[in-house]
């Protein structure tokens, strides 16, 4: 049995009859990471010792013969932007490169106490923000690929160590298409839960109104599973809905025929690569065999969503960034005289380029004068595309699209052009503004063996009939391969 | 240019950061290529679309309760030590650059 390449329910049924244990499974994982994480770039901080005691939690459980929680022995990876009690948590950046949470936050404290062995926080863009992983304050992450290209980001270390068999499971953020985006460039699954759907207690602050915690998975199912140990209400966040969970692994496998798929051609225009289109369109037709139908819809202001993203996700940001003072926790500046001057120096040396453009922007948006022109004009557009989705679900059930216009692109490529970096997100920032689920599934490659991504939008708290359609592709797909290999 | 160099300089004082000059020129030359592209937002007319702050004001509020009491699922008693303890001191500071036994240290706020 090679331990690093099973899937959650092997994995945990593997160290439930005793044909290996946590402990191994663990330790296979953190060879793994020393043999491949050199030139890879996923991993940030390894947290060997909680790993190992929660692994010998759970083969005690095992030897007991008592049944294992979901995830029990499953070794998984965290996003360094999820806060972990006594365990270094820098959100990619140097402002953060001492800091040690004294609580876990919610999502974290879900998956161990489901059973989950964490290996150790992942890599990712500084405070969540880019789109490469390159504005790590610490180093790069690799595309395991393609050791010259980006693994896509935010979270890129999360969507890496998964590509790679570093880790079973991981959790991402997504604000923008943090989850989404990587999943697709590294070709693993990626999953935005709707707004609320998750506790961000605990989660370190970019963007509030539109900031998301999911997995990152080898399989939908695994993705499903992750999804139900950490969805529902937590008093902790109030942001956190009310709304039932239903049981997304029963529900994977109920018949997709007579689904309607939404199609809209604002996501298959200009900017879109031919490789990905034809990719794109040739899942749909596996959709349309499966027997689902397709139906175009219009979502007319989708060239909008980045500008309004832009305005929003900086404004908030500008604020969320406000508590890195040097007082409390963070960087603190040496010899400075005045409190104001702590503060500047402290801030100055702490955060890395990126941070501080957006924290500009955010704060330019914001004030007097200009308030109106460009935060207030931005929550307007996101009114009308969120509206966008609304009529588009009144006639279907969920909509596809491709994730990223691009298959992953160089490291380099376009890290000194700020906007073209941004309109890497493009497919992806609208579900945010909208707080709608999103999933991204693996759906071919290009000549040069890059992952693409298929990108299944569905409504509000539907993440079952999303889940359901991604299964059906991947399902299909994989007896395809099977069939044509 | 929508942003000018005093611009640049008056944000970075609202935003608590100082940015070598080096840097202001490259937050120029990034805020208006960003605001420029920002600009076909004004395509739209939106005289008549109400703002959206956030998306939790459409699931799981009360909708027969006005105003914040729809939120009901949200709130909870305000009391000391409600739904987690309080940090005890060592623990709140540990994390603090300067710090005492029980406060946070910063230097001189108040001249005399």
């Amino acid at each position: 049995m090679e331990l690093t390449s099973l899937t959650i329910d092997a994995a945990r049924a593997a160290v439930q009859e005793r044909k290996t244990t946590a402990f191994a499974l663990a330790e296979a994982h953190y060879a793994r990471i020393q043999q491949e994480d050199g030139q890879i770039g996923a991993f940030l901080t390894l947290s060997k010792d909680r790993a190992l005691e929660q692994a010998d939690r759970i083969d005690r459980m095992a030897a007991e013969g008592k049944p294992l929680p979901p995830l029990g022995g499953v070794p998984v990876g965290i996003k360094d932007v999820m806060s972990t009690r006594g365990l270094r948590t820098t959100a990619g950046s140097k402002i953060l490169e001492n800091y040690v949470p004294p609580y876990d936050c919610t999502a974290v404290a879900r998956m161990e106490a489901a059973g989950a062995v964490v290996l150790g926080k992942m890599n990712c863009d500084e405070f969540a923000m880019g789109s490469s992983n390159e504005n790590s304050a610490y180093r790069p992450v690799r595309n395991p690929r393609d050791l010259n290209r980006v693994p896509g980001g935010s979270s890129g270390g999360s969507a890496a160590a998964v590509a790679a068999d570093m880790a079973v499971v991981t959790l991402g953020s997504d604000t923008g298409g943090s989850i989404r985006q990587p999943a697709s460039f590294c070709g693993v699954v990626g999953l935005m839960p709707t707004y609320g759907r998750v506790s961000r207690y605990g989660l370190i602050a970019f963007a509030s109104s539109l900031d998301h915690i999911g997995p990152l998975a080898k399989s939908v199912k695994d993705a499903a599973i992750v999804l139900r140990t950490i969805a529902g209400r937590d008093p902790m966040d109030s942001t956190s809905a009310e709304v039932p969970v239903p049981d997304y692994v029963a529900e994977l496998d109920k018949p997709v025929r007579g689904m309607k798929l939404g199609v809209a051609k604002e996501y298959f225009g200009e900017g879109l690569d031919d490789v990905v289109r034809q990719a794109v369109e040739s899942a749909i037709d596996k959709m349309r065999t499966l027997g689902c139908e397709i139906v175009p819809v219009s979502l007319p202001h989708t060239p909008y969503a980045i500008p309004t993203y832009y305005l929003i996700a900086t404004a908030e940001a500008s604020a969320n960034l406000a508590r890195y003072d040097g007082v409390r926790y963070s960087h603190r500046a040496r010899g400075v005289k005045t409190l104001s001057e702590m503060y500047r120096r402290s801030r100055d040396e702490g955060f890395g380029a990126e941070v501080k453009r957006r924290i500009m922007l955010g704060t330019y948006a914001l004030s007097a004068g200009y308030y109106d022109a460009y935060y207030l004009k931005a929550q307007k557009v996101r009114t009308l595309l969120t509206r966008d989705f609304d009529e588009a679900f009144r006639k279907v059930d969920a909509i596809v699209t491709p994730t990223s216009p691009t298959a992953a692109f160089r490291l380099g490529e376009k890290s000194n052009d700020p906007l073209a970096m941004y309109l890497a997100d493009i497919y992806t920032v609208t579900a945010d503004l909208a707080g709608i689920p999103g999933i991204s599934i693996p759906c071919g490659e290009t000549k040069e063996k890059l992952p693409i991504g298929l990108q299944i939008l569905g409504k509000h708290f539907d993440e079952a009939t999303i889940l359901r359609l991604a299964y059906a592709y991947e399902q299909a797909s994989k007896s395809h391969s099977a069939a044509s290999s | 240019m929508k942003v000018t160099e005093k611009d640049v300089a008056y944000v970075a004082d609202l935003a608590n950061l100082e940015l070598t000059e080096q840097e202001r020129a490259g937050m120029l030359r990034d805020l208006n290529s960003i605001l420029d592209y920002v600009d076909r937002l004004n395509e739209l007319d939106t005289s008549d679309v109400p703002p959206m702050a956030q998306v939790s004001d459409r699931y799981g509020v009360d909708e027969s309760k006005q105003g914040s009491a729809r939120f009901a699922y949200a709130s909870r008693e305000d009391i000391v030590e409600g739904l987690r303890k309080s940090l005890p001191h060592a623990e709140a500071l540990a994390n603090a650059p300067d710090a005492d036994e029980d406060f946070f240290r910063v230097p001189k706020v108040i001249e005399r």
